[in-house]
């Protein structure tokens, strides 16, 4: 750890007042040097749009995830209101910034910060987030930064319209069920199509009309010759198991009218906006912390912001990346700020200061230069690949990681590795694999579609480990009922293939007939 | 170049909408909640808002996910003692022990209730949903808004009789100051100069001449000046103020003959206390009249009403009396809007019930905006009842019900304040 010059700060000019109030100019002034210091050290970045914003906005835009627009839902309203009670009881300090994945990228900054918290967060947000939105390349493979605040716009117009048409609270049980399966509403091997307004809007009516043609296509009513069914029958649907749901239920649900296919399709493509976001959080969180950590420091030893300052920062600082113990009552899983801002510092010290042990471990990147080292982990990883290729044994042991085995078929749990030579590499390993969002969630699959019967539409659950559905699959399925409009079963099998057991979800009868 | 934004002023309250479609959907849990507190606690509380909680499995937005259970490999920081191929005691249900991580996107552990905070206005909104005050809208229609002239400063223009002679003496003079000043500084030096001229010369002078020619110039134009100018007028401005005509008065009749225990007290103070909060909500202002009664009625403050000891037979008539002696000596009906909540369990002389239908039907019906009669008992209606059960035909703005249990107090209170078919 570098110690801070504890020499005179030289006179700089450019110094900001140890003040904590903010003024505009202020703002200004120390964007402007965050800047210059950014791009001294290279980095990559969308315009940047800084808004001021109230606490009580800060609310809003936490409930909706962020978002500087988002279309009318309840469960908005639900998280403004758990938001809301815990800030105002003081259980929880607001988050000190959002920043959008967006071009320009915007970056909210509290009007009840302090000086030294807004430059703080424009360090962090406004060049930190935004370099890695930029460089990272699942953002840059999934995600378009100039779309998606328009396309937030048409969303909300299009539901907005939708609810006047047919209802808000038709529209809000769409919404409900469509919700539930947000997260299987991605495409995760295959590359999508990026968002872009304008190709939305012109495919808009296009694409209603072809996705009900291939709907009713699908399910064709007239009889058929028998030897013509017979042949069909044998020919699976899908043919390949899907595992985008909502696409799956957009393209091919048997009921629902084109504006329904298109509502499940704005849920999909705002929840494929988010993919990335879920996969890489420890990095992302790292390397915006290691930033306004580094950019802060540097504008120190320039004599930019003085001591004063440097205190105030360095407490909140502190705060952000503390890691409780497994043994604080206040332990509630690693802390991905914690990790990643670890992880950004050690691949620098390693690449600076590297000891025998760190040139055994990482032969590549021991003594070569940091910032080329850091630019290219920052594009080219998410979590879990992240955590397998830079994690090194000197962080395992500073964070006393280890590795508990928690298999139900055993009475007791067992310490699988610790923080020592052997158990390095399984720690790592383990620690990666925590971070894959294919095993952290359930691998549920569309398998089978009844296309000449009574159209069910069977799900498949293949087991990762044995480990067993939550309590709310039921409510999920009821949910994936509605959509399909038809029954619904889910498969459980073992990863030999074999079907464990069935789950049956009735379809509802349809509230409405059909007008 | 960084775009600087202040968003302060825009898009408050964002989030409204979105908490609003909220409550809506949990309108029922909101409504039990509510109703719940009103049984519960103190009744005088509702002044504050509620903490409303719903339990978690209503408002969950369910997600496919791993339970407890199979193999789950978890890395945690912190060990302190373990080495490896240590066994661990599995924890029982709890949770952030070894083994059972959040990471592990487990979804079993333990959740609180989803609790929230109403505001007063919110818990009112739901306490009072669907509820209208009773002929109110006549009171709203008719309320032609009653003005009072209130002063509001002065004015320039205005008529003969509203002239504030002060003001315009005060403006004349000081216009005459502001006008008049330059003409005079320059007399006052003229005759000095004039009287420093004629000790010198004589009169014939042709600078004294000129200087006499410029004083009596001057002179004229000082005189000139009008003592008083149509410019100087002030007349004291009088505004038309709306007077809000919307001020109440509820009046509690309670009967403490013997048989009206503590429950049954509590009770009629909850359900006034209801009609008090209710209203608050039409009125800016409320007063309130307490009365007692048993074979003789008096006018007591709340204290005295709820608590008080003394006790005896009962003359419901006297209280009738009592009310409509009050509201005639004090409130009188084209400034008042009365309401009469009496509360009673029903138990009359009774030759005294006939006294009381004649005396509502006859004086206290046409000057209270409404009427609601509460019978607390469980046994069968008493004669008063029966007496009174005549009275709805002939004035649709009495109502009456029987109220057994505090648990009626708040669907009987709906019920005679519901809205009313228009």
């Amino acid at each position: 750890m570098k110690t801070l010059p504890a020499l005179p700060e030289p006179d700089n000019p450019h110094r900001l007042p140890e003040q904590s109030e903010w003024t505009f100019e202020l703002i200004e002034q120390a964007h402007e040097e965050v800047r210059r210091v950014a791009q001294k050290f290279g980095l990559d970045t969308y315009p940047n749009q800084l808004e001021i914003i109230s606490a009580e906005q800060m609310m809003d835009a936490y409930a909706s995830v962020g978002m500087p627009v988002s279309y009318h839902h309840w469960s908005f309203g639900k998280h403004f209101m758990a938001t809301e009670k815990s800030y105002k009881r003081g259980q929880m300090g607001l988050a000190y910034e959002i920043v959008i994945n967006s071009s320009p990228c915007i970056a909210y900054l509290m009007e009840e910060n302090s000086l030294m918290m807004q430059t703080l967060v424009i360090a962090h947000a406004a060049y930190g987030h935004n370099s890695f939105f930029k460089g990272n390349y699942l953002f840059r493979t999934w995600t378009d930064a100039e779309a998606i605040v328009d396309y937030m716009v048409f969303a909300r117009k299009y539901i907005g319209q939708c609810e006047q048409r047919y209802g808000i609270e038709e529209v809000e049980l769409l919404l409900d069920s469509c919700h539930a399966l947000q997260h299987y509403g991605v495409d995760r091997y295959k590359r999508p199509a990026k968002l872009s307004l304008e190709k939305e809007y012109a495919r808009q009516k296009e694409r209603e009309q072809y996705l009900q043609s291939q709907v009713n296509d699908l399910w064709r009513t007239l009889p058929r010759r028998e030897e013509e069914a017979h042949e069909e029958a044998s020919h699976r649907f899908p043919e390949e198991p899907q595992e985008n749901l909502l696409y799956f239920i957009e393209k091919y649900a048997p009921l629902l009218e084109p504006w329904q296919r298109e509502i499940v399709r704005i849920v999909r493509k705002i929840s494929q906006y988010f993919y990335p976001q879920r996969q890489t959080q420890v990095m992302n969180e790292g390397w915006a912390t290691f930033w306004h950590y580094t950019i802060l420091n540097q504008l120190y030893e320039e004599g930019i912001v003085g001591n004063g300052f440097m205190m105030e920062f360095l407490q909140s600082h502190t705060n952000v990346v503390y890691q409780p113990p497994v043994t604080s009552p206040y332990y509630n899983g690693i802390n991905p700020y914690a990790l990643g801002f670890a992880m950004m510092r050690d691949i620098r010290r390693i690449c600076e200061e590297p000891t025998a042990e760190d040139r055994a471990w990482f032969p590549d990147i021991a003594g070569s230069d940091w910032l080329k080292t850091l630019d290219f982990a920052m594009r080219n990883f998410k979590d879990e690949s992240f955590i397998a290729q830079f994690l090194s044994p000197k962080l395992i042991r500073d964070f006393h990681f280890f590795s508990v085995l928690d298999d139900d078929r055993n009475d007791n749990l067992h310490v699988s590795a610790i923080h020592d030579d052997s158990g390095y590499q399984h720690v790592r390993e383990q620690l990666a694999a925590q971070y894959n969002l294919g095993n952290r969630e359930p691998n549920i699959q569309v398998w089978s579609v009844n296309t000449h019967g009574d159209r069910t539409l069977t799900l498949r659950h293949t087991q990762f480990q044995r480990r067993p559905l939550n309590q709310n699959t039921e409510e999920v399925l009821k949910h994936v009922a509605r959509l399909w409009s038809f029954d619904v079963h889910m498969e459980t099998v073992n990863s030999e293939g074999t079907v464990l057991h069935t789950m049956e979800c009735k379809a509802e009868k349809r509230r409405h007939a059909k007008k | 170049m960084v775009h600087l934004i202040d968003r302060r002023l825009q898009g408050k309250n964002k989030s409204a909408i979105n908490r609003e479609r909220f409550m809506r959907r949990y309108k029922g849990q909101i409504k039990e909640a509510v109703a719940r507190a009103v049984k519960g606690r103190s009744i005088t509380d509702i002044e504050n808002g509620e903490k409303i909680s719903i339990p978690v499995k209503d408002i969950n937005e369910p997600v496919f996910g791993h339970a407890h259970g199979g193999i789950w490999e978890n890395v945690h920081p912190g060990n302190k003692e373990y080495a490896k191929g240590d066994q661990i005691e599995r924890p029982q249900g709890g949770r952030g022990g070894a083994g059972k991580g959040k990471a592990g996107n487990s979804e079993e552990t333990g959740e609180d209730d989803f609790a929230f905070e109403l505001s007063r206005e919110e818990f009112l909104n739901v306490f009072f949903d669907d509820l209208e005050l009773p002929n109110l809208v006549k009171t709203q229609l008719t309320a032609v808004p009653e003005f009072k002239n209130q002063r509001a400063g002065y004015n320039v223009s205005g008529t003969p009789s509203n002239i504030h002679v002060l003001r315009s003496l005060r403006g004349a003079l000081g216009r005459r100051i502001a006008v008049g000043g330059t003409p005079r500084k320059r007399l006052k030096e003229a005759e000095d100069e004039l009287l420093v001229l004629l000790q010198e010369t004589g009169e014939d002078d042709p600078r004294v001449i000129e200087l006499r020619l410029e004083i009596h110039h001057l002179r004229a134009r000082i005189l000139a000046i009008p003592f008083i100018d149509p410019f100087d007028l002030r007349y004291s401005n009088r505004i038309k103020v709306p007077k809000p005509a919307s001020q109440a008065v509820m009046f509690c009749i309670m009967d403490v003959s013997g048989s009206m225990d503590e429950s049954r007290k509590d009770m009629a103070k909850r359900f006034f206390i209801l009609l008090y909060l209710f209203l608050t909500r039409a009125y800016e202002k409320i007063e309130v009249v307490f009365i007692r009664h048993h074979t003789s009625a008096t006018e007591v403050d709340e204290q005295d009403f709820f608590h008080s000891r003394e006790s005896g037979g009962t003359v419901v008539s006297s209280a009738l009396h009592l009310l409509k002696k009050i509201i005639q000596e004090r409130y009188p009906s084209n400034d008042w809007n009365a309401y009469v909540a009496q509360a009673s369990d029903g138990d009359n002389w009774d030759s005294d019930s006939t006294t009381c239908h004649d005396l509502l039907v006859n004086s206290i019906m046409p000057l209270v905006q409404y009427y609601a009669y509460i019978e607390i008992t469980d046994g069968p209606p008493q004669n008063l009842w029966e007496e009174y059960a005549q009275i709805p035909a002939a004035h649709p703005n009495f109502a009456m019900q029987k109220i057994e249990s505090p648990a009626d107090i708040y669907p009987v209170f709906r019920e005679l304040f519901k809205k009313q078919l228009k």
